[in-house]
């Protein structure tokens, strides 16, 4: 189900040059926000736990499960240049199971780690906010970079789309419609992170039970379409 | 050589020269700025690349349109939001407009290397990038401004006061022209320097929304720690916020900024430079970008 080269050149291609950049950048920013923050107000839980939510999962986790998941596949089939690791004997399952964990460690590590830090710098991990929050930045990446690895399949247009659905579906939608939150990722994560946060100071609109149903139901199904869709890709020209 | 000229001869095989009228530098500028404008809204273009900015058009003029109706509908006194605001609600729309458009304007000629194309053509380096600033900054005045026109109409249709709803509305249009020419040269400054497909529209996005994110967030921070002086000086930060604070200071816009507390125009001038410099350093980044045509 793994294959190493595949693996390789994946990270090749997601942490090459100046992708890794962007990949950076955010990170560094929520933990220069947070340093400021915590110099600025000390630290308060409830100040941690809205930057963490509001800043860390809201929006640092999809983008980077946008570039990430998307950044796994994209450019391969967008060059053509996946044609040649098609011709090779290897499993498309087993090259959409490859690319999907080094999107999910990719995302992981450049999410969950500095949300884990940056909640140790805002309040020292109080009420287990900064556990909490990196919970479901872990949780999270799983399941963001699932999708959007679909989405690098099915559409050459997949980071608009991935962006159309972290920021309009997830905040805009998200804030207006309350039914809209039950279909997010964000909501399912922060279910985990309510169980593991003291306090109430973390709430979902989504019961854990649900959550964990459907974060492994997403992931499963949007993987497995990924293979079916590799196994009759069709490569089009630029339009 | 000169022995061998009795054998070998050239034949003139009668093609002609063009001697058609020369169109010339002013003409490739404005067919580029035009195709490059009718592009960024897909015209032009396969029909797949219609849907998404005409899609962005239609979420950007639909509430303007709903707010009309209710206006006229509960015979208000005022619309329930201001010209200057309209952008600033809908600021994500705008953000993925420019996120999708900006790199599909300069990132595929580069990628297709196409630029040399064009510099084959009696155009200038100066004309490339003035074109396409241009193209792209109407594209967005065109999608930020016609919920403005929709919402003038709709209140005048409403009998609301005329003088009024002018000033507001010749308000709003100076706002959003402002918020055009930055966008446009934010994105593509940043559509040039990353031609990758899909990476450039990442990257726009980081900058508009992530900035934006991060500044408001760190602002109401600092509201409820008791230091709102320090929440305008925090609005320098990200590109809609710096014009939210020009229209606050300037355009009689009620700011967004967390209690209200936009900046006077002591600071608003400070804003007022930074945005302009923004554009103009865009724009100077633009033509060393294009010093090099390739990668």
């Amino acid at each position: 189900m793994y294959n190493p080269t595949v693996a390789r050149l994946t990270y090749r291609a997601l942490l090459g040059r100046r992708r890794a950049a962007i990949l950076f950048v955010l990170p560094a920013l929520l933990i220069v926000i947070s340093v400021a923050v915590r110099s600025f107000s000390g630290a308060d839980d409830q100040v941690a736990a809205d930057l963490l939510g509001s800043f860390a999962l809201a929006t640092m986790v999809p983008l980077i499960g946008v570039i990430a998941g998307t950044g796994a596949i994209g450019p391969e089939i967008d060059d053509g240049s996946i044609v040649y690791l098609l011709a090779k004997p290897v499993k498309r399952s087993t090259i959409i199971f490859t690319k999907l964990i080094v999107a999910i460690a990719v995302t992981m590590a450049f999410s969950a780690i500095p949300t884990l830090i940056a909640g140790f710098i805002l309040n020292g991990n109080g009420q287990q906010i900064a556990i909490a929050y990196t919970v479901a930045a872990l949780v999270a990446s799983i399941a963001y970079a699932a999708v959007f690895l679909l989405l690098g399949t099915v559409t050459r247009h997949a980071v608009v789309f991935g962006l159309v659905y972290a920021l309009v579906w997830e905040s805009l939608f998200g804030n207006l419609v309350p039914g809209a939150r039950t279909l997010s990722v964000q909501q399912w994560s922060l279910a985990l992170a309510q169980k593991i946060g003291e306090n109430d100071v973390i709430s979902s609109d989504v019961g854990l039970p649900l959550a964990v149903v459907l974060l492994v139901g997403v992931t499963v199904a949007a993987t497995w379409y990924a293979g079916q869709k590799l196994r009759t890709l069709k490569l089009a020209g630029e339009e | 050589m000169a022995t061998d000229s009795a054998q070998t001869q050239i034949h003139n095989i009668g093609y002609r020269n063009y001697d058609g009228p020369r169109l010339g530098r002013a003409y490739a500028r404005r067919s580029l700025f035009s195709q490059s404008l009718r592009g960024a809204y897909g015209l032009g273009r396969s029909a797949k690349s219609k849907v998404l900015p005409m899609l962005l058009f239609a979420v950007m003029c639909v509430p303007a349109a709903i707010m009309v109706a209710v206006a006229v509908a509960t015979k208000a006194n005022d619309l329930p939001v201001q010209y200057t605001r309209y952008a600033i609600f809908l600021q994500a729309v705008i953000g993925l407009f420019i996120a999708a458009q900006a790199p599909q304007t300069v990132s595929r000629d580069l990628r297709f290397k196409t630029v040399p194309l064009y510099f084959s053509r009696p155009i200038e380096r100066l004309d490339y990038v003035l074109a396409k600033f241009a193209a792209m900054a109407s594209a967005l005045f065109i999608i930020t401004g016609a919920p403005l026109v929709v919402l003038y109409i709709g209140s005048l249709l409403a009998k609301l006061d005329f003088a009024d709803q002018t000033k507001g509305f010749a308000q709003g249009l100076v706002s959003v022209a402002l918020l055009s020419l930055l966008f446009a040269g934010l994105g593509l400054v940043i559509a040039a320097l990353t031609p990758r497909r899909g990476f450039g529209v990442a990257a726009v996005i980081a900058v508009l929304t992530v900035s934006y994110g991060a500044v408001s967030a760190v602002q109401a921070i600092a509201f409820n720690q008791g230091s709102p002086g320090a929440v305008q000086w925090l609005g320098l930060f990200s590109p809609i916020t710096l014009i939210d604070g020009v229209q606050t200071a300037f355009l009689g816009a009620s700011s967004n900024f967390p209690g209200g507390h936009g900046p006077g125009s002591g600071t608003g001038a400070v804003y007022l430079l930074v945005v302009l410099a923004l554009i103009y350093g865009s724009y100077a980044v633009l033509m060393r970008r294009y010093r090099k045509v390739g990668l």
